[in-house]
C-alpha cells in the first residue's frame, strides 16, 4: 500500500520584501494521485510551487485548504507512512551513519536487536555498511544521501518524499545513485514522489512527470519506458526517452518567458 | 616504464616544495612558551628598578610564593576560594544551560524571560553586593551567589544565542520522523548548540574568577582576596601578585580543561572545523 493523494491543495503564504507585504500563491488548486509503487517526478521552473507540494505531502507546512491522503487517510503532520529525503541529506553531524538511522526507527518506537538489524539492513540495502561507523563529515556527498535515503526507507513508509536528492551531487555521482535509486525500488516497490528540475532525471527515473507552474499543474505525462529499467545508458539512448524529454522541454518552456 | 619514470620525476619535484612548508610552522606551544619567557625576561629588568612598593617582578613573586606555601597559608586560602567559585561556577552553568535551551526554544519564554537575561547581563553586581549581604549574611552563601550570578548570563545567553542558531532543516529532520519536542531539544537542538554553550561555559571562568574575588574583599575577607588585601595593606606587593597570578593561571588552566571536555564530549566539532588536535 502506497498511494499519496493531492486533493485541491492550495498553499499561500505572505513574506516581507524591502518592508513590502506580498502574498505569494506558492500552490493553487493541486489535484493528482501517485498510485502504489509508482515513482512520480515534480518538475518545474523554481518558484513554481513543487518543493512546496512536496513539504506539504510531508506535512512540514500545512496546507490553506484542500487535503493530501495516503492510502485514503488524511495527513494531519508528519507521520512514519511517509518518509522524507532531503535535499543535502541533512543527516545529523554527531550520529554516525548507522546512528542517523537508527534515529527514524527510535521514533517509530523500535528498540534493542530488532533496531540494530534493522538499521543494518537498509544501510546494506544503500551500500554504506562499509562507513556505517563514519559521521556525516567523513562521507562524501553521495554517501550522505545513501544516508539520507537509509533513514528515510527504514522506517519503512508508504511512501517515499524526495526533494532534489540529487541535485547537490556531481554529474558522476548523480547518475550512479539515479541508477541504485530505480534498484532499490525495483526491491522494495515503494511509491516515490520526487521532486526535480532536472529534466534527464525526472525522464530516466519516473513512470508520470507533473510538470508545475505558477503553483498549477500544468501538465501530467506518462513516460513510455518499461520497468525495469537496468542500464540508464542505454535508456538514453532510446528514441522514447528523447521524445518524451523533448516533450517535457516544451512543456516547460511554453508560455514562459525567457529572460 | 614510462609512467614509471614519470612518477619519480613528479615525486622528487614535488618533495623540495613540500619540506619547507612544514619546516616553516612551528607548534603552538612552542611560540607561547617563547612569548612567555620573553614576557617574563622583559618584567624582571624593569620590575626591578621600581621601587618594590609600586611594583614587582618574577624572581621576587616567586620567593613571595614560596613563603606563602610554606606556611601553609597559600592552601588554605586556595582552599577556602575554590569551595564558594566551584559551586557558584557550577550552579551557573546546571541552571543557565536549561535555561538558555527554554529561552532560545519556545517563543514563549525567549518573550516572558529573555528581556531578564539580556539586562541581568549588564547587571553592575558590585552595586549590589551590599544588598545580598543583608539577604545572604556575609559568609559562604553570598558569595557563592555573587559568582553564580556573575557566571550565570553569558552561559545563558549564550545558550540562547546557540539554539536560535541551530539550522531549520535539522529540526525538520527530527519534526519528519515524528520526533516529540523534549527528544529533537535533547538529541538535535542540545548538540546543536554545545559548541555556543561551551563558548558561554569558557567566558564565564574570567567572570566567576572576578566574581570570587569580589566576594572576599566585600564580604568576610577570606581567601586568596584576603592575601590580595592583607599584603596590600602591608605594602608587600610581590606577596600581592601571588594570589593574582595564581587565578589568572587558575582561569588559563579551567580554559584548557573545557577544551578538552568540549573535544571528548563533541568530537564532531573540531572534526567538522578541520582543526588538528594539539
Amino acid at each position: 500500500m502506497g498511494e499519496v493523494s493531492f486533493h485541491d491543495v492550495s498553499k499561500r503564504f505572505s513574506l516581507r520584501v524591502d518592508g513590502e507585504l506580498h502574498h505569494v500563491q506558492a500552490l493553487d488548486r493541486v489535484s493528482f494521485t501517485v498510485s502504489d509503487g509508482e515513482i512520480v517526478a515534480l518538475i518545474g521552473p523554481s518558484g513554481c510551487g513543487k518543493t512546496t507540494a512536496l513539504r506539504v505531502a510531508m506535512g512540514l507546512d500545512p496546507s490553506s485548504s484542500g487535503r493530501v491522503t495516503v492510502d485514503g487517510r488524511e495527513i494531519n503532520g508528519c507521520g512514519h507512512d511517509r518518509g522524507m529525503v532531503f535535499q543535502h541529506a541533512e543527516l545529523l553531524p554527531w550520529f554516525t551513519a548507522m546512528q542517523n538511522v537508527m534515529f527514524g526507527l527510535e521514533m517509530k518506537g523500535m528498540r534493542g536487536q530488532p533496531l540494530r538489524a534493522t538499521a543494518e539492513k537498509y544501510l546494506e540495502l544503500v551500500g554504506l555498511t562499509d562507513s556505517k561507523n563514519r559521521r556525516p563529515h567523513q562521507l562524501s556527498g553521495g554517501m550522505k544521501q545513501r544516508g539520507g535515503i537509509a533513514r528515510a526507507l527504514a522506517i519503512d513508509p508508504s511512501v517515499l518524499l524526495m526533494d532534489e536528492p540529487f541535485g547537490a551531487l556531481d554529474a558522476q555521482t548523480r547518475e550512479s545513485l539515479q541508477a541504485e535509486l530505480l534498484d532499490i525500488h525495483a526491491r522494495t516497490k515503494k511509491t516515490i514522489l520526487f521532486v526535480t528540475h532536472d529534466l534527464d532525471e525526472a525522464v530516466l527515473i519516473a513512470d508520470r512527470i507533473i510538470v508545475m507552474k505558477d503553483g498549477r499543474v500544468a501538465d501530467i505525462m506518462t513516460v513510455p519506458l518499461a520497468r525495469p529499467r537496468p542500464d540508464l545508458s542505454i535508456v538514453r539512448g532510446l528514441p522514447e526517452f528523447n521524445d518524451t524529454r523533448y516533450k517535457v522541454w516544451r512543456a516547460l518552456h511554453d508560455e514562459v518567458t525567457v529572460h | 616504464m614510462m609512467v614509471d619514470i614519470a612518477d619519480k620525476q613528479s615525486k622528487t619535484a614535488a618533495l623540495p616544495e613540500a619540506e619547507p612548508a612544514e619546516r616553516r610552522a612551528l607548534p603552538r606551544w612552542l611560540i607561547t612558551f617563547a612569548s612567555i619567557t620573553g614576557m617574563l625576561i622583559f618584567w624582571e629588568i624593569f620590575g626591578r628598578q621600581i621601587n618594590p612598593v609600586f611594583g614587582s617582578y618574577p624572581s621576587a613573586i616567586a620567593v613571595a610564593f614560596w613563603d606563602l606555601l610554606v606556611s601553609g597559608q597559600l592552601w588554605s586560602a586556595l582552599y577556602d576560594s575554590l569551595r564558594p567559585f566551584l559551586l557558584g561556577y557550577g550552579l551557573a552553568i546546571v541552571i543557565g544551560v536549561p535555561l538558555g535551551l527554554l529561552i532560545g526554544g519556545f517563543r514563549t519564554a525567549e518573550a516572558a524571560l529573555g528581556i531578564y537575561v539580556t539586562a541581568g547581563y549588564a547587571m553592575p553586581l558590585v552595586a549590589l553586593v551590599p544588598l545580598l549581604i543583608l539577604w545572604l549574611g556575609l559568609g559562604f552563601t553570598v558569595k557563592v551567589a555573587v559568582v553564580f550570578l556573575m557566571a550565570l548570563f553569558p552561559i545563558c545567553i549564550n545558550t540562547w544565542l546557540g539554539v536560535v542558531a541551530v539550522p531549520k532543516t535539522l529540526i525538520e529532520v527530527g519534526k519528519s520522523f515524528v520526533a516529540p519536542d523534549l527528544v529533537i531539544l535533547r538529541r538535535i537542538v542540545l548538540p546543536a548548540t554545545l559548541p555556543y554553550i561551551m563558548a558561554g561555559v569558557r567566558l564565564a571562568v574570567g567572570r566567576a574568577v572576578v566574581a570570587m574575588v569580589i566576594a572576599e574583599f566585600f564580604t568576610t575577607i577570606s581567601g586568596l582576596g584576603a592575601v590580595i588585601i592583607n599584603s596590600a595593606n602591608n605594602f608587600d606587593t610581590a606577596t600581592m601578585f601571588v594570589p593574582i597570578i595564581i587565578l589568572m593561571l587558575m582561569a588559563v588552566g579551567l580554559n584548557s580543561l573545557i577544551g578538552f571536555v568540549e573535544r571528548t564530549v563533541a568530537p564532531w566539532q573540531a572534526e567538522i572545523a578541520g582543526r588538528e588536535r594539539e
